[in-house]
Parts: C-alpha cells; sequence; structure tokens
C-alpha cells in the first residue's frame, strides 16, 4: 500500500464522489498572472487543476512553478512531468521539489515529440518512459528511496497518475495498456477526450472484466469542442481522437455563432452519459484556451458544488 | 551495417579546396553496399569534384584508392605509399574509418565526404533502414524481436506513445510506428501477454551516455 498522501484529489475519490478535474497551461513568459487567473476561473468548480508541462514541445513555464503559484491560492495542482526533456536526476529531484511545496498529485507522461514545438532540433531525453516515471514516484512515495537506493530522509507523499487512451492504436493493446500503468503504479487515469462513446465504452467494458476499474480511479476526459473547425481539425490532424461523424454533422447543423454553445451542450451530455458508466470516477475536463468554460460545465452537469 | 551518406559535393568542396593533391579514399566494406563510399563512388566523386574545380578555376589533383576496410590496419599496406604522398585524404569511410586514419597518419588532414548516418539493414538494394542505436545492453529477447530502442523516436520501452496513426508513426508517416510492429509479432508469436511485462529502467551506461566504448577481447591469439 502506498503511504497516505495529504491529497484532495485522493481523498474525494476514496470518499466515493466523482471528481472533476481541470486543465490549464502555463504562459510562454514570466507572467503568472496568466496561470494565477485561469487557477482562479477554476477554483471553486473543480478539485484540482492539471499544468502541462511544456505541452506540444513548446517551451513555456514550467509546470512546477506554475502549480505553485496555483497552490498560493488555494488551487489543488496536478503537476504534470514528462520524461522527454529530464532524465531520471531531474525528475527525481522535481518531485522533492514538488513535494515540497505540497504538491501531492503527479501525472506521468513521456510528452509530445520536440518536432511539433518550438525547437525541433532538440535533443529527446526519454531516460525513463511514462510507465518507468510512474514507477519511480511510487518507489520514491512507498520506499522511502532514490532509484539509486538510497535512503530519502522525508520521502515525498505523492497521488500517481497516468493518462489512458482509449481510441489510441493499436486498438488490442488499449485495456492491456491500462493494466500495465497499474502494475507500475497509476492510482489515478486520466483519459483521452471522449467523443467515441461506444469505443469508450468497450475499453471500459475490457477494464471492468478485469476488475481494473477497483485498482485505479479511471477519470474521463473531456475536450469541449469550439467550432466546426476544430472539430474537423483534430479528427483529421490529431492521433488517437475519435470523433464520430455524428458530432462532426451535430456541429455542422447549427450556425456558426451557435456552434461554440453547441460544442458546449456536446461535453454536458458526454458527461452526463459517463455518470452512468460503471468505472467511471470523475471528469478530467480540458477546456484549451477556454478555460471560463468548465464552470458552466460543472454547473449544468449537476457536478456543483464540489465537496470539501 | 553502418549506413553512411555522401556530403554534397559544394560542402565537400569546400574542406578540400585548400589542398593542392587530394588523395579520394573509397572504403569497401559497410559504405559500399549503400552505394555511398566504395572505391567505385570514390572515382564517380573524384570526376565530379574535378569538373567542380574547373569551374572555380583552381589546380588541384585528386588521385583515387580504396581499401577493403579503413578501420584495420591489415589492409592499409596497399595504400600507405599513396596515403603519404598526398596533402590531404577525402575519405569515403564512415567516421569510424576516418578517426581511424586520423590516428594512423599523425601530418596527414583526413577529410570525410560521408554523413555517417545509422546502423541499419539493406531492406532494398538502395533502401536502408535504421535497426540498432548500439546501446549495448540488447532488449530484443522482450520485444519480438524488434528494437524501441533504436524503431521509435522517443525510444519507449513499454508500449506506444498516442501518436499512432494508421500504423505511422505521427513524426514521420513514412515509418512504421514500432510499438505496433511489435505488438503484431508479439500476437503472431502467440505471446502477446508478454506485452504487459514492464520493462526495467533501461541501464544507459553502456550507451552512448558512460563515454566512448571499448572492448577487449580476453585471451585472443593472433
Amino acid at each position: 500500500m502506498s503511504i497516505n498522501t495529504e491529497s484532495k484529489l485522493k481523498q474525494i475519490l476514496e470518499a466515493g464522489h466523482l471528481a472533476v478535474t481541470a486543465e490549464c497551461g502555463p504562459p510562454r513568459s514570466t507572467d503568472s498572472e496568466v496561470i494565477i487567473n485561469k487557477g482562479k476561473l477554476l477554483k471553486n468548480h473543480v478539485d484540482a487543476v492539471n499544468v502541462t508541462d511544456n505541452q506540444t514541445a513548446v517551451t513555456r513555464m514550467c509546470s512546477l512553478a506554475a502549480c505553485i503559484h496555483l497552490k498560493l491560492i488555494g488551487v489543488e495542482p496536478v503537476v504534470q512531468m514528462v520524461t522527454r526533456d529530464r532524465n531520471r536526476i531531474g525528475l527525481q529531484s522535481d518531485i522533492l521539489g514538488a513535494a515540497s511545496f505540497g504538491i501531492n498529485n503527479i501525472l506521468c507522461l513521456s510528452g509530445d515529440h520536440q518536432v511539433f514545438g518550438d525547437s525541433p532540433q532538440a535533443q529527446n531525453v526519454f531516460d525513463l518512459d511514462s510507465m518507468q516515471l510512474i514507477q519511480t514516484v511510487r518507489h520514491m512515495c512507498d520506499k522511502g528511496k532514490f532509484l539509486g537506493g538510497d535512503e530519502i530522509k522525508k520521502p515525498p507523499r505523492m497521488f500517481a497518475g497516468a493518462a489512458a487512451n482509449p481510441f489510441a492504436e493499436p486498438l488490442q493493446i488499449r485495456v492491456p495498456r491500462l493494466a500495465k500503468k497499474i502494475a507500475a503504479g497509476a492510482e489515478f487515469i486520466q483519459t483521452q477526450g471522449i467523443y467515441n462513446l461506444e469505443q469508450f465504452e468497450k475499453w471500459m467494458h475490457g477494464a471492468r472484466e478485469r476488475g481494473l476499474h477497483q485498482k485505479t480511479y479511471i477519470l474521463a476526459g473531456l475536450i469541449p469542442l469550439k467550432s466546426l473547425g476544430m472539430a474537423r481539425y483534430m479528427k483529421k490532424n490529431v492521433p488517437g481522437i475519435d470523433i464520430p461523424d455524428e458530432i462532426i454533422d451535430r456541429l455542422a447543423g447549427v450556425p456558426k455563432d451557435k456552434q461554440a454553445q453547441e460544442g458546449i451542450n456536446i461535453c454536458v451530455e458526454t458527461i452526463e452519459r459517463l455518470k452512468e458508466m460503471e468505472g467511471v470516477s470523475g471528469f478530467h475536463i480540458m477546456a484549451i484556451k477556454w478555460e471560463e468554460k468548465v464552470p458552466e460545465i460543472v454547473e449544468r452537469t449537476g457536478l456543483f458544488p464540489r465537496p470539501d | 551495417m553502418i549506413v553512411g551518406q555522401q556530403k554534397s559535393l559544394e560542402e565537400i568542396w569546400e574542406t578540400i579546396k585548400e589542398y593542392k593533391k587530394v588523395l579520394v579514399l573509397g572504403c569497401n566494406s559497410c559504405v559500399a553496399v549503400c552505394h555511398q563510399g566504395g572505391t567505385k563512388q570514390a572515382e564517380v566523386l573524384s570526376s565530379l569534384l574535378k569538373m567542380h574545380a574547373i569551374q572555380e578555376g583552381v589546380e588541384i589533383e585528386l588521385t583515387v584508392s580504396g581499401l577493403e576496410r579503413q578501420c584495420e590496419h591489415d589492409f592499409f599496406p596497399p595504400v600507405q605509399e599513396q596515403v603519404s604522398e598526398t596533402e590531404g585524404v577525402l575519405s569515403l569511410a564512415c567516421g569510424v574509418g576516418v578517426q581511424f586514419m586520423a590516428e594512423k597518419f599523425l601530418t596527414t588532414p583526413i577529410i570525410p565526404a560521408l554523413n555517417t548516418t545509422f546502423l541499419g539493414a539493406a531492406q532494398e538494394p538502395d533502401f536502408f533502414v535504421e535497426k540498432c542505436q548500439a546501446c549495448g545492453n540488447c532488449i530484443l529477447a522482450k520485444t519480438g524481436g524488434i528494437c524501441p530502442v533504436s524503431g521509435c523516436a522517443k525510444r519507449l520501452l513499454n508500449g506506444p506513445c498516442g501518436g499512432v496513426s494508421g500504423g505511422k508513426c505521427e513524426i514521420n508517416k513514412e515509418q512504421n510506428c514500432v510499438w505496433c510492429l511489435i505488438v503484431s509479432r508479439l500476437e503472431s508469436l502467440g505471446k502477446l501477454e508478454d506485452y504487459e511485462k514492464l520493462a526495467e529502467l533501461k541501464d544507459w551506461s553502456s550507451d552512448r551516455a558512460g563515454g566512448p566504448r571499448t572492448f577487449k577481447v580476453e585471451g585472443f591469439l593472433p
């Protein structure tokens, strides 16, 4: 068993509530107001806020610093950590640093390839992969030791999470891959944005058959669609995003100035259906550059107010 | 085998034009297989450089030779004299051969004509694919004989990232996702359950991270 963390997210999940998390990206500058303002928008409507780690390999304020800004205004952060930019020394060091600020949730990722970002010439590290980062977090927390074997006098206390994509290829390892992340130590899972409920249900069915939903908390991911253009772009260009034609048609069926609202409606309806699905422990709402819409989604789905 | 690709004529010219007498030296093993560095290619390159020299109005004497491997002492005697008589050597070997010669011929500049690109296989006579990064700690037994260290741009050891589309890697649509290949291979071997075995944290000290590597055969009798 893991050492009990002080993670509020964990406590809410353990109490049996449907958790709600959101995501925000740090600024490409030193302006802390950007992240603080996003935090204020989300503060009362979600249990924790993920802070991305140089997402799409574009250089930004580091996730850890942005998490500290959130923590200081009373928002529970989930520090995202990718293995692209740091070796095991840097990762362990940042885990200690995060824990020293009372940041008790971590999402372990491998990270987008640098070719998509602002430094395609950069070297990538990948000393570890995302599963090995989960193992590292759990090793440090549970065994109180560094990977090298030395004792950590005051070990971190972290609620360790991982991402899962029920829609990515190859489909035959989607459930095994979830099982593998759980075996690595993932205590919670945040999924890729869900549009294809049928495929998601298939994946969840596979997870339930193996009892995986009882071994980790699965937070269903949502990315509200802002426009028909965004939906079409994501369907065509983002691997692992599965947007059925019905959703495209539905957005195409409303005037352009109503598409954003329709996107929110789709998101709300998706959550309503997911609430009924066994194995869903909460929701992870990734409103990309649209954080102000999260409160509306949370309120309309009856997930407000949040538990203390 | 080691795969290399010839540098552009312009780049090569810039590095040799200061010399009056250059030996264009082919290497007839790996880089000849990929049609870039053998004596045959040295002859073609020499002709092109001669034409370029005429266009530039520069006098330069280019001679062509070649040897089996520029990375082994045993093959050098036939070209020893030619090397000692020249002002510089334009080597069509890989980076190993160029450096081996530089250590061997202390006062002769050895100039590379190739970029050494990877350790690969000749999938087609004219198409070469990277297969190994010489990490020094082979895990092929666990991955169905297909290497994620060389085959994945993130060298992920536990499975594919989310960037697969139609079995292809998101950073190169021509490239198969190595983890899709590994999964199919494990499936056809009836070992798909092996996918769920967690890969150990890799010891990269036998890789580049541990500095230049050497290997001494114990008890070798020449």
